[in-house]
């Protein structure tokens, strides 16, 4: 075994809720480490944040998150929302807004807050109630869409222009469909390959050229998410000036492109903040001296490595991860710290449901914490994002604003353990002092 | 477990692959070339068409770099780019190895013949004439970045080169490149370590086999990554005493690349040899964090930009060198977060891939310039090749800057 470096904290996992976490207490002044198996979905999830958009068992989305998140309190005491309070979740986007706007991809932002859910247009043609989302999705705010035109790319070949426009139709918004040929010289491409096409000033001027004309008397342009990775705001812009109507992105399956963009924004921003992140560093193993952890141990290459902190935040995510695992005797285990569960099933109980999307008992397992989002089973390990037991995310809408919201909670709640204290507001993202570039060290 | 049972466990890995593309999108390859597909497409799911004994399905794997920026993003585990460079093999098993990638993946041999006649051997590799006809004769791009020959080999210094009973010793593992072509970089490497206390002993050593093994050569690689174990695992006795490097991409093949995608994970020596071995920087950092590491540093008035080299990655181990430059006052350190600078070991030397290398190396050296920086810190060898090629600026090993700060430049 190899010795160990020493953090202020250790944060497992490299999703939005850690980082966030990460980024936060590292602008709040402490030595952060984050560690994790792989990147985390941040770059596979539409890029928009979800707060709450409905309650489960009612058909009618939420007009706002802010009514949301009280309603799930008020149903579920051992809901995050619960835990975490509408005054962080509206910090967390408020802070996310900021990060967003200060960071490398100068010109793209975020828009939105708790008080009106927007209902952005999904690839099936569904309206879906979010709470944020970047300026390249807010021109398709349902409010404001009478006739639209959605555009497909045919070497894309998981969006149908059709499907999604028939199923707007029947929401009683005027969509038509149409398809415009984006070549990259093959049978087909990935949104990716498509937005870094169009990152090319000379593409995107010809894919502007053929929208124009195909999208008629539209009074607003709905494309999959392609519209540049790295040049995302001059593109989205182009082509709102060149259709001279607005044109707003529809999230694709993955490769995400906005994904990848706030990803991109969130892992500068720890870097700037001057936190360590590293990817490719399963848990393999932990100590512990009485109900505090001392030192975990990750899979480097050769023999494992440790990292020791006074405190660790574990945001590994739920089942999809593979955090959580259920096996085959019905046992459910959390599989990086081994700490115990809540929102299990009672024994002889239904664990499954008939019907995949409906609330399975199991969906609300979760790390048991305390009132501080401290984990039951350690003093000093916190916890957020999908770890966190209580909310069935796909039902309510409200898996982005969970990560977000409990890794910014947890971060407010490690610095006080730690005596240190977040940075404020303004400063979230602002640039290092003395003029450095954002990636600036001094020794 | 037989060498076959190895390979079939890393094969398994494709069975946790949930096809959510994250290795797609942070494939520094797939993002410049349509001729190579993308890290999923030619592992987990072209494996599943691969069948021992039929012909290889999917030749573009043969553009995979090996960079390993894969595995490391994937988050369910999947050994990807490990399978890959499996599929590499076998493909070229198939169909023949040229002879180009026969003998630049013998750094050995090449040393040796160069060292003596280095003068001319550098001249040689500088002329247009000569590297258009090596272009035309071997696939060898005239415009690839090659090393000088330095003249002389870093062991002949060792030999003559006295460390002092230290409080630990520790073992030298150089690699090719400091033997035959920076051979100050390891005596620099052994003046740090001297300084804080640590007794250097240089077993007579060999190449590591990843360039073999990278180009699909398994056997030679073998024998390579074997005798090498086999010659610093004498030295291990002292449960104290471990192995350092300063070449990240061949340490790496020690501690973890030979025995997973060769398939030597029985190899009891390979075994203790890889437990036992550090990246240089890994090792002064772990000095650093129990107090043990001397921190006499004089300010270096300068800006450098820091470039992690995929294979530096590969370690699971961060980014050491950041805390060691930062230790160094007044030093003004410019994390590059560009993934790869291309050459891929000897990937982009390749006539045939050369383009491709200097393209997936445009954003670093973009970066790399907007920095400012006077120099460009990175801790693999061919990698700062290829920036010093890709951007006209020097490229040093981190270690090279502690040197500095330590005034050993100047004893």
């Amino acid at each position: 075994m190899r010795g160990s470096l020493r953090s202020d904290v250790v944060v497992i996992g490299a999703g939005s809720a850690g980082l966030t976490a990460a980024i936060r207490l590292a602008q709040a002044g402490a030595q952060v480490t984050v560690i994790a198996k792989g990147a985390g979905s941040t770059q596979l999830a539409p890029g928009w944040i979800d707060v709450a958009g409905y309650m489960p068992g009612e058909r009618a989305p939420l007009a706002s998150a802010r009514r949301g998140i009280e309603r799930l309190s008020a149903r579920r005491p051992d809901h995050p929302y619960a835990l975490i309070g509408v005054q962080a979740v509206s910090d967390a986007l408020g802070w996310l807004l900021a990060t967003v706007a200060a960071g490398p991809l100068s010109g793209y932002t975020y828009h939105g807050g708790l008080d009106v859910n927007m209902r952005l247009v999904t690839a099936l043609g569904g309206l879906r109630p979010s709470a944020c989302a970047p300026i390249t999705f807010t021109a398709g705010e349902a409010a404001g869409l009478r006739r639209v035109a959605i555009v497909g790319v045919p070497a894309l070949r998981d969006f149908h222009p059709r499907l999604c426009a028939d199923n707007l139709r029947a929401a009683g918004i005027e969509a038509s469909a149409h398809s415009v040929a984006l070549d990259l010289r093959r049978a087909d491409a990935s949104a990716l390959e498509l937005a870094r096409a169009l990152d090319d000033t000379r593409a995107r001027r010809a894919f502007a050229a053929s929208l124009a004309a195909v999208v008629g008397s539209s009074d607003a342009v709905g494309l999959p998410a392609i519209l540049g990775l790295r040049e995302a705001p001059a593109v989205h812009s182009e082509l709102q000036e060149r259709l001279g109507r607005p044109v707003f992105e529809i999230p694709t399956l993955p490769p995400s492109v906005p994904g990848m963009r706030l990803y991109e924004i969130l892992g500068h921003a720890l870097r700037s903040a001057g936190g360590r992140l590293v990817l490719g560093a399963g848990v393999v193993s932990h100590e512990r001296s009485g109900d505090l952890v001392t030192r975990i141990d990750t899979a480097t290459a050769g023999s494992p490595s440790g990292y020791e902190a006074e405190c660790y935040v574990l945001a590994s995510g739920g089942f999809h991860s593979g955090a959580l695992e259920l096996d085959s005797r019905w046992q459910a285990r959390e599989t990086v710290l081994g700490l115990p569960l809540s929102g299990l099933p009672r024994e002889g109980a239904p664990r499954f449901v008939h019907d995949y999307f409906d609330e399975q008992p199991f969906s609300r397992v979760g790390v048991a914490v305390d009132a501080d989002l401290r984990s039951m089973g350690a003093q000093n390990v916190f916890v957020a994002g999908a770890s966190l037991p209580g909310a069935v995310p796909w039902r309510e809408g409200s898996g982005e604003g969970i990560a977000l919201a409990s890794g910014y909670r947890v971060a407010e709640l490690v610095a006080a353990e730690l005596g240190a204290t977040p940075a404020p507001q303004s400063s979230g993202a602002a640039a290092p002092a003395e003029g450095v570039g954002p990636d600036e060290r001094a020794g | 477990m037989s060498e076959l049972a190895e390979l079939a466990a890393l094969r398994g890995t494709l069975d946790h692959c949930v096809k959510c593309t994250i290795c797609e999108s942070t494939c520094p390859v797939a993002a410049v070339t349509p001729l190579f597909p993308g890290p999923k497409y030619a592992g987990p799911q072209a494996e599943r068409y691969r069948v021992a004994g039929q012909p290889s399905v999917d030749l573009s794997v043969d553009y995979c770099s090996g960079c390993g920026i894969c595995s490391q993003v994937c988050p369910q585990g999947v050994k990807i780019a490990e399978l890959n460079a499996q599929a590499r093999h076998a493909m070229k098993a198939q169909r023949g190895v040229p002879v180009r990638d026969r003998i630049i993946t013998r750094p050995e041999l090449l040393g040796r013949l160069g060292t003596p006649v280095a003068e001319i051997a550098n001249r040689a590799l500088g002329s247009r004439a000569l590297r258009t006809a090596g272009e035309r004769l071997l696939g060898v791009h005239r415009d690839a970045p090659a090393p000088r020959f330095a003249g002389r080999r870093f062991s002949a210094w060792a030999r003559a080169h006295q460390s002092q009973a230290g409080r630990r010793r520790v073992v030298y593992f150089h690699g090719c490149g400091t033997e035959y072509y920076e051979p100050w970089e390891g005596e620099r490497v052994v003046a740090v370590l001297e300084h804080n206390g640590l007794e250097v002993v240089v077993p007579k050593q060999g190449c590591c086999g990843l360039p073999q093994q990278s180009s699909g050569l398994f056997d030679d690689a073998r024998h390579s990554v074997l005798a090498l174990a086999r010659a610093l695992e004498p030295y291990l006795a002292d449960p104290a005493t471990v192995i350092v490097g300063n070449a990240t991409s061949c340490t790496l093949m020690l501690k973890r690349e030979a025995r997973e995608i060769l398939g030597l994970e029985q190899d009891p020596v390979l075994a203790r040899v890889a437990e036992r071995t550090y990246d240089i920087c890994e090792l002064l950092l772990e000095l650093h964090q129990a107090g043990e590491l001397e921190t006499d540093l004089q300010p270096l008035r300068e800006t450098v930009a820091y470039h992690a080299p995929c294979q530096q990655q590969g370690h699971g181990i961060g980014k050491p060198a950041l805390d060691l430059l930062a230790l160094i006052p007044g030093l003004k350190v410019r994390e590059l977060d560009a993934r790869c600078c291309g050459i891929a070991g000897t990937y982009g030397l390749k006539a045939e891939k050369y383009e491709i290398a200097m393209a997936v190396g445009a954003d670093l050296f973009a970066q790399a310039r907007e920095s400012r920086a006077a120099t460009v810190a990175c801790d693999s060898e061919t990698c700062r090749w290829q920036i010093t090629h890709g951007t006209g600026l020097p490229s040093s090993h981190p270690i090279d800057y502690l040197y500095r700060s330590y005034g050993l430049d100047e004893v």
